[in-house]
């Protein structure tokens, strides 16, 4: 009966997971255009990874950077929007509504809309030079390119912020009245009694956006135009999973795009074991579970 | 209920009068402060949409130019939409990928979150432990295989890639669903049992009754997946294929350097339309889903 129920599971764990996980590290180790069966080159795609292609340095180091910038930034702006919506009373379900929308967007429509908003010629640039403020070139600037990612995403906080919404309404009042009573100030209560409460969600919020982050795609796809710009301008835009993409869908290199899928998996397995060692250090369970 | 009332009221009364003025216009002047922040950061999100509005209405010579309102207002880009790229085609295909991956996903996940939720058998934790694990897979790893098997098959070019994996269940799926099932008391199941019902009676008659919610909630969440997926269609489909999420892409890529902006935003508008309606109509269901995801995740 048990096997019964699991069937279904068992079935796509088999044929979609597990079998198609050791195929990739077996073509990983291979040279394999479709055509031709995969044939054997022992490390030969991992060498030439590190050694000769500038593109996977260059799409790492973008990787990097959106990871280091944008999560943490994420992060930040779900606080500061979620402790905006405990500190009104009236109109705080419309404030909420308002706030979570954009995240229902679906993504590509998100980033045509940002493409149209901070085009050269778009209204945001419009608006700042009525304001006689620069006006960066955004999307069509190598410099401007990520951080206008950056943007995009920050417009979309809506999911984070709403679990760190349910987090601050969780943190007993008694603990803010203890220290009013101390006459600790609003920054003390924040740092002492607020951040080590809602630090289990900051934890979460890190690894989902680490994870995100290296298999960062879709946006960067859309806002460089799909096809022969992709990683455009000047190659800012070119994201890790986006070579690989090129290497396997492009050039039918899949080989070495398997190589590249591995190394992906591999150091995200580190960042996320790292994270899980040493959050010990500083993320606070209630009751001191888990 | 009045009599409860109304002792409560006097003390609210006591209270507001004991409140010396300072102390009120500084909590007012509070208020103001947070209002303020609260609007600003309204506009921020709001703005966007505006602007994409606007535009959507616009004709193709006033998009991207100074003058902000529309003059005149192009309603007809609603149907110039639909001839300027094979936009109802694409629709339709992303309402059957969207459609049928919901069915798939629910029906199969509700029998394996029963398993690992309400069976006793040897090795469930280990299992459950496993589905779990499934989730940190990044796809990168496993689409190229994948890629291979459905060429082989001749699925390429298709929506069947990815529809057919959605009937043998979804680890995200199964782990929402387990964790709502664990909180339905055991008593109610023993009443099924000393009625005579199996585990199938158990799970059609008591669990997905009392489950709605949850299953409605997971619904949800896969129907928007397969909405918005970008990189599975993008892979396995072909320009007859195309679901709008990559169909939006011929507005911006074929004609790259005029770009007809107003439409692309009617298109945009259209595509989100169907998610914002059902946002509106099932935000509870939601917001208590994506809370749930955090908190229990």
């Amino acid at each position: 009966m048990v096997l019964l129920f699991m069937a279904p599971w068992i079935i796509g764990f088999l044929a979609f997971i597990m079998y198609p996980m050791f195929a990739s590290l077996y073509y990983s180790f291979t040279k394999y255009n479709l055509l031709q069966p995969p044939q054997w080159a022992g490390l030969f795609n991992y060498r030439y990874m590190f050694a000769h292609d500038s593109n996977f340095w260059l799409s790492v180091r973008n990787t990097i950077w959106i990871v280091v910038f944008g999560t943490p930034i994420q992060i930040l702006f779900a606080i500061v929007t979620a402790v905006t919506l405990t500190r009104v009373r009236r109109g705080a379900g419309a404030y909420r509504t308002i706030f979570f929308m954009p995240t229902m967007v679906p993504t590509v429509a998100a980033a045509l809309g940002f493409l149209f908003l901070l085009d050269p010629a778009g209204p945001i640039d419009t608006i700042l030079r009525l304001l006689h403020l620069p006006q960066p070139l955004w999307f069509s600037s190598a410099q401007w390119a990520k951080p206008s990612l950056v943007g995009l995403g920050l417009w979309g906080v809506g999911d984070t912020m709403i679990i760190f919404l349910a987090a601050l309404l969780d943190v007993p009042k008694q603990l803010y009245e203890a220290a009013d009573i101390e006459g600790a100030g609003a920054w003390r209560k924040f740092r002492s009694i607020t951040l080590p409460m809602i630090s289990p969600v900051i934890f979460f919020s890190v690894v989902m956006g680490v994870i995100g982050g290296f298999q960062y795609f879709t946006e960067a796809y859309v806002v460089s135009g799909g096809g022969q710009s992709l990683g455009e301008p000047q190659g800012s835009l070119l994201f890790y999973s986006t070579w690989l993409y090129q290497q396997g869908f492009q050039y039918t290199n899949m080989g070495y795009a398997s190589a590249l899928a591995w190394l992906l998996f591999v150091v995200v397995m580190i960042c996320t074991a790292i994270l899980i060692r040493t959050s010990n250090r500083w993320v606070f369970y209630q009751g001191g579970f888990r | 209920m009045t009599s409860e009332a109304h002792p409560r009221a006097v003390s609210v009364e006591i209270r507001r009068r004991s409140v010396p003025p300072d102390v009120r216009a500084r909590r007012l002047l509070l208020s103001i402060a947070n209002h303020s922040v609260a609007i600003a950061v309204a506009i921020m999100f709001i703005a966007p949409f505006f602007f994409i509005l606007i535009t959507a209405l616009m004709t193709r010579s006033q998009a991207l130019t100074k003058s902000f309102w529309p003059r005149p207002f192009s309603w007809g880009n609603f149907t110039q939409v639909f001839n300027y790229v094979p936009f109802g085609t694409y629709l339709r295909n992303t309402v059957v990928y969207a459609g049928l991956s919901t069915i798939g996903t629910v029906a199969s996940s509700i029998p394996v979150a029963y398993a690992l939720s309400r069976m006793i058998w040897r090795g469930r934790q280990a299992a459950f432990l496993l589905v779990l694990s499934t989730l940190m897979l990044p796809s990168q790893v496993t689409i190229i295989p994948l890629y291979v098997i459905f060429v082989h098959l001749h699925w390429v070019g298709s929506l069947k890639p990815l529809i057919v994996p959605t009937f043998f269940g979804d680890a995200f799926t199964i782990f929402l669903l387990r964790q709502f099932f664990l909180t339905i008391p055991e008593e109610l199941l023993d009443a099924a049992r000393v009625d005579g019902g199996g585990e199938f009676q158990i799970l059609t008659r008591v669990i997905i009754p009392l489950a709605k919610p949850a299953i409605m909630a997971v619904a949800l969440f896969q129907f928007l997946y397969s909405w918005n997926d970008f990189f599975g269609v993008l892979v396995f489909a072909n320009t007859h294929t195309y679901t709008l999420a990559v169909g939006l892409m011929d507005f911006v890529s074929v004609t790259h350097r005029s770009i007809p902006w107003n439409l692309v935003m009617t298109g945009s508008i259209l595509f989100m339309l169907p998610v914002l309606i059902l946002f509106f109509l099932a935000q509870r269901a939601f917001i208590e889903g994506v809370t749930l995801t955090g908190l229990k995740g």
